[in-house]
């Protein structure tokens, strides 16, 4: 069987006819719709969110954000983000094209551009760094990444700096994206691979999991660690996470022809 | 004296056997290494239709463009400074010396993407150096001050620069101790300045080391992921996974790889044909140490520092922030995981080092013997291993292997119902490979240019002397490429680590 972080792989896996629907009530009742292949060729077992991290001295606590306004004027030379070429950002704005069109979406895209503060570079705590160093006001980046920042003591100072928002909270919801798991097409034992999702799908395995790498349980109603109950309660964007995926290319070239590739 | 005549003869068939079993394994050496090329070659074939009008259109410039400048400057980097500190070592004798000659290899020990981390920590935005400008003068944020930013093209030259100049120094310096003591005497008892005797004597008979170890730096520039994603320059190889992990085109990414592997053919090519008329070796050539001018003292402790600044900026200084930022988690080093892996990787560098330098010594031998161009061809193409992405060659390995594979497994099930597994493609076999034909050009290269330093007089006078060509390796050039085929083994170790 194959486990894999981001739908994106997962599809991959699904173009290349390598994984085999599967047969499974347990999962079908676990694992919310959105976050499986609908011909069931893989599950989540994890899921996060990619997020924007606000400046608590810079932005209104009460300030509403969603993805859409990043590319207002207001935010003119006050966003910094890790490079577009990044599976993360790609996945993003494959999320945009798949919420607004093509055509909505490269506007978008170049009004993001207009307002970065800097050239996109590191990781996403680099970003959340960059917030607390003063260099710009808001920073995209996943949800683990600010729980690994609060648990480490050298990283603390620049993770409460920032005060985590989930995005377009009025409207559809934040952009999710997962890990997850499927039986390989010629695998042999079919049945114990389903088992194994089956079991990492329960609440057990879904609590360690969630706690071991600050993500989100898939399954509802499944304890969470303190670290991410900070984040509270918060919509999630409904569209299915492979239609997402299939926007991949539309999205790297959208990059590339916005002069944002490197 | 007696004649017998009729033992030459049959000696020259066992000879002429010989050449032939030689010149055979090569081709066929050469032929298997060139797989990978063969399979990019078939991947690249059959890439969908708009791919490269959208990459002509957008970003190919771009990339030829940074990754020529890039070369470019990688390129005058490592030449300064391997070939300066090499030339420093080897004809003058200054405080240090003999600690400087060995560290100046130093930074060859550290993937360039780990320096690159850690001056980024050191020279960015939030690290110690602008926090404390900003503290000391006041300034608010970036908007009061102007500083270079090390995530750039020219932070990733000196970067890159700082980590593969060894490869210059080492190749340069081997070059320099091997010239004879005379060649450099003769001249300056010409008349000419110890500057001149380097620039006319010392410099061009060391060219095909210099262009050998620069070549080496400008393949691993081109093939570098590490830093010039870190940097957010955008190059060939950061395209190559753009196009293949975003654009999920395996076959446009291939075309992409062979781009590069197309301009690296170019640039050697015509850095042999600028050389095809010349010899370098020198038959007078001593083993004996070249005896060293001693410098006055300014200008001693000056080369002491000219020479500890790049084993500083490369090596030194980076390795003292890594250890000052890990030194509280030094107990993870001794877990089991971490003693196993890196077991695993001196087991693997070991096996790589042997292998390459055997197959170099093979393969440059058989050249030296034959010029036959479909040898020649074959060594040319499968010393390109180098300047292919080391996942993109990956792929180019794993196809054709399990390709195989799949077919022997087949074959096996259908007529004695046994199955053979992954044979290649899922054992260290697959690794290996890799390792072999990724650094081929390394060991190949150190190789050459020792051989091209031996006389070919020596081979004639052997060869008279009714010596097979067994013999003539055996006991002629080896004793003189032992320290060559050392650097070919230090450099393939280091580099598979």
């Amino acid at each position: 069987m194959v486990i894999t972080a981001n739908a994106g792989r997962l599809a991959d896996l699904v173009d290349a006819d390598l994984l085999k629907g599967v047969t499974s009530e347990k999962l079908e009742a676990a694992v919310p719709a959105q976050y499986q292949d609908p011909q069931n060729r893989w599950f989540a077992i994890t899921k996060r969110g990619r997020v924007l991290y606000a400046s608590r001295d810079r932005i209104a606590a009460d300030k509403t954000l969603t993805y859409e306004a990043l590319a207002d004027a207001e935010w003119k030379g006050r966003i910094c983000t890790r490079p577009f070429t990044h599976s993360y950002m790609i996945d993003l704005i494959s999320s945009m094209i798949a919420n607004h069109g093509e055509a909505w979406t490269e506007t978008w895209l170049n009004g993001v551009k207009a307002n970065l503060a800097r050239k996109p570079q590191g990781n996403d705590r680099a970003q959340i760094k960059g917030v607390a160093q003063g260099e710009c006001d808001i920073a995209i980046g996943n949800t683990y990444y600010y729980g690994i920042m609060l648990s480490d003591p050298e990283q603390r100072p620049a993770a409460e700096a920032v005060r985590p928002v989930f995005p377009n909270q009025d409207g559809r919801g934040a952009h999710m994206n997962i890990t997850g798991a499927g039986v390989t097409k010629h695998a042999k034992h079919t049945a114990n691979g389903i088992k194994l999702i089956e079991f990492l799908t329960s609440p057990r395995a879904q609590e360690i999991y969630a706690a071991q790498n600050f993500e989100f349980p898939v399954v509802a109603g499944v304890a969470t660690a303190p670290v991410i109950a900070v984040f509270g309660e918060f919509k999630e964007d409904g569209i299915n996470v492979a239609d997402v995926a299939a926007q991949r290319r539309a999205a790297a070239q959208m990059v590339d022809r916005a002069g944002l590739s490197s | 004296m007696t004649l017998d005549v009729t033992a030459p003869a049959a000696d020259r068939r066992g000879h002429d056997r010989s050449y032939l079993v030689i010149g055979l394994v090569a081709v066929l050496a050469t032929g298997l290494l060139a797989l990978p090329v063969g399979a990019l070659i078939w991947f690249a074939s059959r890439v969908e239709p708009g791919i490269w009008p959208h990459l002509y259109d957008t970003v190919l410039g771009n990339y030829v463009v940074t990754t020529g400048l890039l070369a470019l400057g990688v390129g005058v980097g490592v030449t300064l400074i391997g070939v300066g500190a090499a030339w420093l070592v080897a004809a003058y004798e200054f405080p240090l010396r003999r600690t400087l000659e060995w560290a100046l290899m130093m930074p060859l020990a550290a993937p360039s993407y780990i320096v690159a981390f850690v001056y980024t920590d050191l020279l960015d935005y939030a690290g110690p150096v602008q926090s404390s400008l900003r503290t000391v003068f006041g300034w608010r944020n970036g908007a009061d001050y102007s500083f270079p930013e090390i995530r750039s093209l020219p932070g990733a030259i000196i970067i890159i620069t700082l980590v593969l100049y060894p490869y210059v120094y080492l190749l340069t310096r081997t070059a320099f101790l091997a010239q004879s003591r005379g060649a450099v005497e003769a001249a300056r008892m010409q008349g000419l300045s110890a500057r001149a005797a380097f620039w006319r004597v010392a410099m061009p008979m060391a060219r095909p080391a210099i262009v050998v170890g620069v070549a080496l730096a400008l393949m691993e520039t081109l093939n570098e992921y590490g830093t010039v994603d870190y940097f957010a320059v955008p190059v060939f190889s950061t395209g190559i996974f753009h196009v293949w992990i975003n654009m999920g085109s395996l076959e446009g990414a291939s075309g992409l790889a062979l781009m590069l592997v197309g301009a690296v053919a170019v640039l050697l090519l015509l850095e042999r044909r600028a050389r095809a008329d010349r010899r370098f070796a020198d038959p007078r050539a001593t083993r004996a140490a070249p005896a060293r001018q001693q410098l006055p003292t300014g200008r001693a402790i000056g080369a002491t520092l000219l020479c500890a600044l790049p084993v500083f900026l490369g090596f030194l200084l980076p390795f003292t922030l890594l250890i000052s930022s890990s030194w509280h988690r030094f107990d993870t080093l001794f877990s089991g995981d971490l003693a196993r892996a890196l077991l695993n990787s001196l087991e693997l560098a070991t096996l790589a080092a042997l292998i390459v330098t055997l197959l170099s010594l093979w393969l440059a031998y058989a050249g030296r013997l034959s010029q036959a161009p479909l040898l020649r061809l074959g060594t040319r193409l499968a010393s390109m291993g180098y300047a292919i992405p080391g996942s993109v060659l990956a792929i180019g390995i794993l196809a054709p292997f399990a390709a195989f594979d799949n077919a022997l497994d087949a074959m096996l099930r259908e007529t004695f119902g046994i199955s053979s597994g992954l044979l290649f493609s899922g054992t260290l076999f697959a690794l290996l490979f890799g390792c072999t034909v990724r650094f081929l050009a390394l060991g190949f290269g150190a190789t050459e240019a020792g051989f091209e330093r031996v006389p070919r007089s020596l081979d004639d006078a052997a060869r008279l002397l009714g010596s097979g060509p067994m013999d003539l390796i055996r006991r002629v050039h080896w004793p003189l490429l032992r320290a060559s085929s050392l650097t070919a083994a230090l450099l393939v170790f280091v580099d598979t680590l």
